[in-house]
């Protein structure tokens, strides 16, 4: 067998615990009430262009994209505005969110909702990403970075080629799995829009070799298909970080400070192809996605497609909580963020939901000195040095942070996943990562 | 839901790796050099060594108790590698004062003066060792020659160790080809038939000692690699030169301490670099020095002194010599 391809620096292997790998997707019942946050995306939150007591159908916008970096947000259901005011997000902090009661389901009759594969491939580039922008397409791998953004290329830089993260490298997470495997065709299809869009005559697809059954479906389809290859890669965290796949792929590094298209690369989400998908042949805005609901004492781990602003208790319910749940985390093990309350809406970011037991909701309490193994450094996929970042973030040493890359981290959690001595890294780094980048923003200013 | 739940920042799960699964892991990595040195020097290989582990257990927890009053941690296994590891360089039948002295020199100057566990500069048995050897140089050079299962006698006869015998023979102007029948043959050597420190006899059980080291992933091959390459490389070319003159660059790999100290000692996690990149300069200094001090120094052997000259350039080492960040190397496909 010839040797699989990865990134060469750094990385971890965290258990992979793909419990609802073989579930096939199901629909989620409709919620009583969405609450569908303005701020879903890096960027610019969202400005509401509807008012308390407003009708509003599915696919309709609510709140309209302010700016560039920014994106709309639709109505995932039909149904009466309720209110628009502070609610809690998965950051764990209250912002704007346009609460909506449902009523029925009417869909905005320009939406397609049949479910035949449609190929139309006449678009031009502009109407391409005007498309995706007007369908508040962000990317799907839990970044939610606006797709739009990453479709319009700088002056001066070209893109040779389009890379679709199968990845899925966090552990637990099976939503992109699950979409490989019951939606090939229309990821074929929203992948060569993405090509037209970006100009560009190659996508590569990246999918870790514990995703076989996806790999050979997705290869059977893309052989259909001029330029797009599947490429198996070895299983190592974080192989789904735009730069490490990048590297795993085509061997390019994406300089300190710069986007990949820098390299002439351009990554996208499996799930943000399907979205490109819905939104150009379907005219189909993104009101939906794929959640993975998962945890160890869960028995009947699934996937669901969920309307966004669902609250989560609905997906938890649906499965049932386990005695003895003590952590809810939005999104993968390594990077997602523990929730304050089971009232959170799904968002398009939200990957998966878990739920961890007692045992596993604590850091060990146990934590000895630095005992200087390492570990950090060989982890570290950015080849940072996490034990000299934490010291000198725990002193506030902000100009020498800077001066060692502090800014490069990509909080991938390997180099605390990999501690022996159970040392906080990933947190004081991520202080330091905002005083020196506050400060670097005054210095332009 | 009336249950509060657990909030905390991500990463929500750990490798399940600790700082004591590491050093227990080197303790049984050790293990098969000690089984050697009981075949080869009988029960006071033994009592020196559990004289040692537990002399040093004790003087840290005593220091902790009492001096630093912070809560004792020796069941993180760290205070057990040093007593090991400072019994290995001891000949076996040294008085067991002269041990707990070493011990205390080792725990009390070598590590808990600077803090403890990870903040020590030196590697704290090597301390106790040089400390002994510049205090009672003739306790810590008698050393018993091997003498497999008491066969040989209950008494330990005492004599020169063969990096010692091929020193005193070229210093007097012997030839090579004359010396070597005076010293065991490189099989011998190999499986640790002879004078010597009690645990650094045997290149084989230490060798297996590495192999553990690696599959548990307690240390990665940089270190003890580079030094071992260094060492053959250096004194393959002086015996290149003039073979008569200088012994054969595997008699210098099997001989004195460089097994255990390549291995073992060098690779010391709180003295020795963070990553591969100062690992490769570490490990070729302590090789380059072990050599000249071998060939040109003072002493028959040279590398406890080595690994410590080469401890003192670590934070050196560690600020000048950066891992190769990513985005260094920019390729255009």
């Amino acid at each position: 067998m010839n040797m699989l391809k990865t990134f060469r620096k750094g990385g971890v292997h965290p258990p992979g615990y793909k419990f609802s790998a073989k579930k096939p997707v199901e629909v989620l019942p409709l919620p009583k009430q969405v609450v569908i946050p303005i701020s879903q995306h890096i960027g610019a939150p969202a400005a509401p262009v509807v008012a308390k007591g407003d009708k509003v159908l599915v696919g309709q916008v609510i709140a309209k994209s302010a700016g560039f970096v920014s994106a709309n947000i639709h109505s995932s259901v039909s149904g009466t505005v309720v209110s628009i005011g502070p609610a809690l997000d998965a950051s764990g902090y209250k912002k704007t969110a346009i609460t909506i009661s449902v009523e029925g389901d009417e869909w905005l009759p320009e939406i397609d909702r049949n479910a035949t594969l449609k190929k139309d491939f006449s678009l031009s580039t502009e109407d391409i990403i005007a498309k995706i922008n007007e369908a508040g397409i962000v990317g799907l791998g839990g970044a939610a970075f606006p797709s739009h953004v990453k479709l319009s290329v700088p002056k001066g830089k070209k893109a040779d080629v389009l890379i679709i993260n199968g990845v899925e490298c966090e552990p637990y997470l099976t939503a992109d799995h699950r979409l490989m495997l019951e939606k090939a065709d229309e990821l074929m299809v929203g992948t060569i829009i993405l090509m037209k869009a970006l100009g560009v005559k190659r996508a590569l697809i990246g999918v870790e070799n514990n995703k076989r059954d996806a790999i050979a479906n997705l290869k059977q389809k893309a052989s259909q298909y001029k330029g797009v290859e599947v490429q198996a890669l070895k299983v190592k965290y974080p192989q789904g970080s735009e730069k490490q796949l990048i590297k795993a792929l085509i061997n390019r590094e994406v300089p300190s400070g710069n986007l990949p298209i820098e390299v002439g690369a351009v990554v996208h989400n499996v799930g943000t192809a399907f979205a490109v998908y819905e939104a150009v042949q379907k005219n189909k805005p993104l009101v939906e996605r794929v959640v993975t609901v998962t945890g160890k004492d869960i028995e009947n781990a699934s996937n669901f497609v969920v309307r966004i602003g669902t609250p989560i208790s609905n997906l938890i319910d649906k499965v049932g909580m386990p005695e003895g749940t003590a952590k809810i985390v939005s999104g993968g093990p390594m990077m997602g963020k523990s929730l304050l309350s089971t009232d959170v809406p799904v968002a398009k970011g939200t990957s998966g939901v878990l739920l961890f037991s007692q045992n596993d909701a604590k850091r060990s309490e146990e934590q000895p000195s630095c005992i200087r193994c390492g570990k950090c450094v060989s982890a570290c996929p950015m080849g940072l040095e996490p034990y000299l970042l934490i010291r000198l973030s725990q002193r506030n040493m902000l100009e020498k942070m800077e001066q060692e890359q502090i800014l490069d981290c990509i909080e991938c959690g390997s180099c605390t996943f990999a501690c022996p001595a159970n040392l906080p890294l990933l947190d004081y780094i991520r202080l330091g990562k905002t005083e020196v980048g506050a400060m670097v923003r005054n210095r332009k200013k | 839901m009336n249950k509060l739940l657990v909030v905390s920042p991500s990463p929500h799960v750990h490798s399940g790796e600790s700082t004591k699964r590491l050093m227990y892991n080197v303790v049984l990595a050790l293990m098969p050099a000690l089984v050697v040195s009981l075949y080869y020097f009988g029960v006071g290989a033994l009592s020196v060594t559990l004289l040692s582990i537990v002399s040093c257990l004790v003087f840290e927890f005593l220091i902790q108790k009492f001096l630093l009053k912070v809560k004792p941690t020796i069941s993180d296994g760290s205070a057990m590698v040093t007593g090991l590891i400072l019994a290995f360089n001891l000949p076996s039948n040294l008085p067991w004062w002269i041990v707990i002295i070493g011990a205390l020199v080792a725990i009390g100057v070598g590590k808990m003066s600077f803090g403890g566990l990870g903040r020590n500069p030196f590697n704290p048995a090597l301390v106790g060792r040089v400390f002994l050897l510049i205090s009672f140089p003739v306790q810590m050079t008698s050393w018993p020659l091997p003498n497999p299962l008491r066969m040989g006698g209950p008494d330990a006869v005492t004599g020169a160790t063969p990096l010692s015998v091929v020193k005193e023979g070229l210093a007097k102007g012997e030839l090579m080809s004359n010396i070597s029948d005076q010293i065991p043959s490189h099989m011998e050597l190999f499986m640790g038939a002879m004078g010597g420190s009690l645990g650094e006899v045997a290149a084989i059980a230490l060798l297996i000692g590495f192999v553990w080291l690696l599959a548990t992933r307690v240390i990665t091959w940089h270190i003890p690699v580079s030094i071992l390459t260094t060492i053959a490389v250096f004194t393959g070319i002086l015996w290149f030169i003039n073979p008569e003159a200088n012994a054969d660059p595997l008699f210098h790999l099997l001989t004195g301490g460089v097994m255990l100290g390549a291995v073992f000692m060098a690779t010391d996690y709180a003295t020795s670099p963070m990553h591969p990149k100062g690992m490769w300069v570490y490990g070729v200094g302590i090789g380059l020095i072990t050599v000249i001090i071998r060939v040109w120094g003072a002493y028959p052997e040279g590398v406890s002194f080595a690994i410590l000259i080469m401890n003192a350039f670590v934070p050196l080492i560690n600020r000048y010599i950066k891992p190769s960040r990513f985005g260094e190397e920019v390729k255009h496909g």
